[in-house]
């Protein structure tokens, strides 16, 4: 590198935050998506880690407008908080929201629904999905998972490519080094991209604290009639019923996430706001998946499973 | 608290996943269900009561090989630091992915087994750790506990990997002996190994100094997009690669050499007085001058290497070995190029680093060589700035990632391309750009000139021409400005664009009459009857494309653009 005899007067910069570092990353990630593909879309559920994605997304473009709308693949188990918030979110930005459901997916007979207590529409998603994408010709989707969550998702590259039936094969990832993503792919297939891939659930609060970020209100401490099941707290809801001998008490709840209501389990928490919720989990003693997905339990590899599919 | 990713590569019975589980668990990284699913586990081994390396051993299909294959990444903290570990592999066929995990890290942990002292393995870890640009090695002795803590034992180990070290220009590692499955010398001291006296793991990780590397280097700031959402604001966005930019700071935009001053560095959170990196912001300048993605601004003393041969070592990581006849893209800051690899020097074993001749390269396979580039890149050497010494190459068929490469600090001299912009003429600019200037006038319909017009700039740019449409609206600002004369304005524009090396298309009418361009830069294309002209076209019924097609095919014929690699290609204009 040739380096000059003039020494340049530089104003001290101070050297990024490891959040700082992460955001930096993460608006890289999103805007080299806005450059290499003409259809992109971001998945915003209106949990946490995807409202993060927008604020994130606001960085990286605005003034500009979101170079690709946001899409929801709705399991119509969502919590109405959540589905409201959603609403209400894309409204605010401005930006376009195109929701796809998968009651129609089940209408429509592309999905047969299962039967018994443990009945999620994770699987039901991959569907309904897929169906979005080849609708819309999507080239990219912004999905909102982390490495921390999972140990299948640990190895997913940041730009995780899809074949024509939107599988993820572990064995036959590309190499990514350095900030060098490849987004090359020929038609039919497609790239799934994970900016925040990086980030722990203790960032995202971090984040959601620092950026003052609104976020559905039932990831706060509430009071809930809840049944214990398996050692959880499940919410009950008019999807999800006592079973017989099951007892239903009112306790002071938060959610660490806001998936579909018949899988998702709550904490007992007192946590009003994200620096209570910063504080719990800085000594939680279970992962986030763990704590509230009722799913991933079933067997070891089943993540691992769902991923090969076309799941996010 | 900021941020340290380090790497970390060993064999399947170094223990080297026992030294993350061991990390993750001391550190409190560990929570209760991931320690229960390991309980849980049904695979069966004889590591003790817990087996901690089942945290990091990810996928189904390694857990039934017991080995790890491809790169995992770990995510802990402390209250001083956050840590991104990538946990590559360290079998044979799988340099690939050390190399991944390397690229991205710090500091690199190698873990050298103590009762089998530095094998081959150990070696090659530390090459790829050199090669991949990481400053800080930590050797990893595990297994002391095997040894009977024997001091005697930890330092011939050392003294054996510093024979080898010494040999890559390393600087010098940090050597630690401990136990991964017992726990010492990882968090806590040793109570075996009084006579160490050096740091522990993890507070070695916490204290090693990384940050302020990037950011006191020259300038390097790749454009990724261009944020436009009206007239008032024209931001390009990146990610600062290398250096520090300010507002009021003098840039250069390459390839074209075109200057101008930052006017603001704008970000969501407001505008900022200066930058450095890895921050992304989006810079404003205060000419209205053509940038776009793969360009990058730079301060005009401080250019990188600008060339079209490139020296460099390639790591190989595709099942389909290297074809030396078939193009790849070379994929390097937020650019893409076409290129070739035009000569392999040789390969470097990396057990013995030995240069052995080859006329291919397979998978995992490391090698000298220089490719010849379609367009022009901007590099540093891999060993003073990661992020414009590194690119990878891309087939262009399959889609997949074949090699990364690293650039070498020493570059073969550059045949016609002149590297310094404070002395560059009008030759220099056509070498650099790999094509002449010209002025393209177009005379015909006023609407069917302008359709011509506009698709032949994107045609011309496309193929890496250096293309400018002078119209009326181009040249507005200047005759409001000077009160001139629009052919006149624009006549001497185009000059001076002209003496900037670039290809300059109009459709103004009467452009040529104004007798300001030399006849040599000078191609007068009319789609109308009758006058003169170097090329006529009967547009008749067709298209302004198949116009435009036309204007190209004759361009190329008459060898107006020889030094461009992509006409020169017959690249199908």
């Amino acid at each position: 590198m040739q380096v000059s005899a003039v020494q340049r007067q530089h104003i001290p910069v101070a050297a990024l935050s490891h959040l700082q570092a992460l955001e930096a990353e993460s608006i890289h990630i999103m805007r080299e998506v806005a450059a290499s593909f003409e259809r992109s879309a971001l998945l915003f559920s209106g949990g946490k880690d995807s409202i993060v994605m927008l604020r994130l997304a606001e960085k990286a473009f605005r003034p500009g407008k979101f170079p690709f709308p946001l899409v929801h693949i709705d399991t119509e188990h969502n919590f109405a908080e959540v589905i409201d918030f959603r609403d209400r979110r894309a409204a605010e930005l401005g930006e376009k929201l195109i929701v796809r459901s998968v009651e129609d997916s089940l209408r429509q007979g592309r999905i047969v629904e299962r039967a018994g207590q443990d009945n999620s529409r994770n699987r039901m998603q991959i569907t309904t999905l897929l169906d979005t994408i080849a609708e819309h010709r999507f080239q990219a989707v912004f999905g909102g998972a982390r490495r921390d969550e999972e140990k299948a998702r640990a190895k997913e590259r940041i730009f995780s490519f899809r074949d024509p039936h939107g599988t993820w094969d572990p064995k036959n990832q590309r190499p990514e080094l350095w900030n060098l993503y490849n987004g090359r792919i020929h038609d039919g297939e497609h790239i799934r991209v994970f900016p925040i891939s990086n980030w722990t659930e203790l960032d995202i609060w971090h984040y959601i604290d620092q950026e003052k970020l609104e976020i559905p209100n039932i990831y706060y401490a509430h009071r809930r009639p809840v049944v214990v099941r398996s050692g959880m707290l499940v919410p009950v809801s008019h999807l999800l019923q006592p079973a017989p001998g099951e007892v239903v008490e009112e306790r002071t709840v938060r959610f660490r996430t806001v998936g579909d209501m018949t899988c998702t389990a709550c904490i007992a928490s007192e946590a009003a706001d994200a620096k209570a919720i910063i504080d719990e989990t800085a000594v939680a003693r279970v992962t986030e998946r763990g704590a509230t997905r009722v799913d991933d339990q079933v067997s070891e590899a089943s993540m691992e499973d769902r991923k090969r599919q076309g799941y996010f | 608290m900021d941020l340290l990713r380090f790497s970390t590569a060993g064999s399947v019975d170094d223990g080297k996943s026992t030294l993350i589980g061991r990390l993750l668990f001391d550190s409190k990284g560990v929570f209760d269900d991931q320690l229960q699913a390991v309980a849980r586990s049904t695979v069966n081994r004889s590591a003790g009561p817990i087996d901690l390396s089942l945290l990091t051993d990810g996928l189904r299909a390694e857990r039934e090989q017991g080995i790890t294959i491809d790169v995992a990444y770990r995510y802990f903290h402390t209250p001083s630091r956050k840590f991104i570990i990538a946990d590559t592999p360290g079998h044979e066929q799988y340099t690939r992915n050390m190399a991944t995990g390397a690229s991205t890290a710090d500091l690199a942990i190698v873990l050298v087994d103590a009762r089998y002292g530095v094998l081959t393995q150990s070696r090659r870890h530390t090459f790829i750790a050199a090669l991949l640009g990481i400053r800080h090695l930590v050797v990893a002795v595990n297994k002391m506990d095997l040894v009977d803590w024997r001091q005697a034992r930890f330092e011939q180990i050392v003294s054996d990997y510093l024979a080898f070290s010494d040999q890559l220009g390393l600087e010098a590692p940090t050597f630690i002996p401990l136990s991964a499955l017992l726990g010492d010398n990882v968090v806590e001291p040793s109570a075996h190994m009084p006579w160490y006296r050096g740091p522990l793991l993890l507070h070695h990780l916490e204290t090693v100094e990384v940050t302020g590397f990037e950011a006191s280097a020259p300038l390097r700031f790749p454009v990724q997009l261009v944020i436009r959402p009206d007239l008032d604001f024209r931001g390009f966005a990146g990610q600062l690669a290398a250096g520090q930019v300010q507002v009021g700071d003098e840039v250069v935009c390459l390839p074209a050499g075109t200057r101008s001053k930052v006017a603001r560095i704008a970000t969501y959170d407001g505008d900022l007085q200066a930058a450095a990196a890895p921050a992304s912001v989006t810079v404003l300048l205060e000419d209205e001058i053509d940038v776009s993605r793969g360009d990058m601004l730079v301060h005009p003393e401080q250019l990188p290497m600008i060339v079209r041969e490139l020296d460099a070592k390639l790591v190989w990581m595709d099942g389909q070995p290297l074809d030396l006849a078939r193009p790849y893209l070379v994929r390097h800051t937020s650019r893409s190029v076409r290129g070739r690899v035009a000569k392999l020097a040789h390969r470097i074993d990396v057990n013995t680093l030995e240069h052995i001749a080859t006329d291919t390269l397979n998978l995992n396979e490391i090698a000298q060589v220089r490719l010849n580039l379609a367009q022009p890149l901007y590099v540093d050497a891999y060993a003073d700035c990661r992020a414009t010494g590194s690119f990878v190459l891309i087939d262009p068929l399959t889609n997949a990632t074949v090699a990364a490469g690293m650039v070498d600090r020493h570059q073969s001299p550059q045949p016609h391309v002149h590297t310094d912009f404070r002395r560059l003429d009008r030759a220099g600019r056509a070498a650099l750009h790999g094509h002449r200037a010209l002025a393209i006038a177009l005379e015909g319909p006023p609407e069917l000139s302008a359709r011509v017009a506009a698709e032949l700039e994107i045609r011309l740019l496309q193929r890496g021409i250096q293309a400018l449409r002078v119209d009326a609206a181009f040249a507005h600002p200047l005759t409001v400005a000077t009160a001139a004369p629009l052919g006149e304005v624009a006549a001497s524009l185009i000059e001076r664009l002209i003496e900037a090396g670039h290809v300059v298309i109009s459709d103004l009418p009467r452009l040529a009459e104004a007798g300001r361009l030399t006849p040599a830069d000078l191609v007068r294309v009319s789609m109308s009857e009758g006058g003169s002209a170097d090329l006529h076209i009967d547009a008749g019924e067709l298209s302004a494309a198949a116009v435009v097609t036309r204007v190209l095919t004759w361009l190329s014929d008459a060898g107006l653009f020889a030094g461009s690699a992509m006409l020169g290609r017959g690249a199908g204009i």
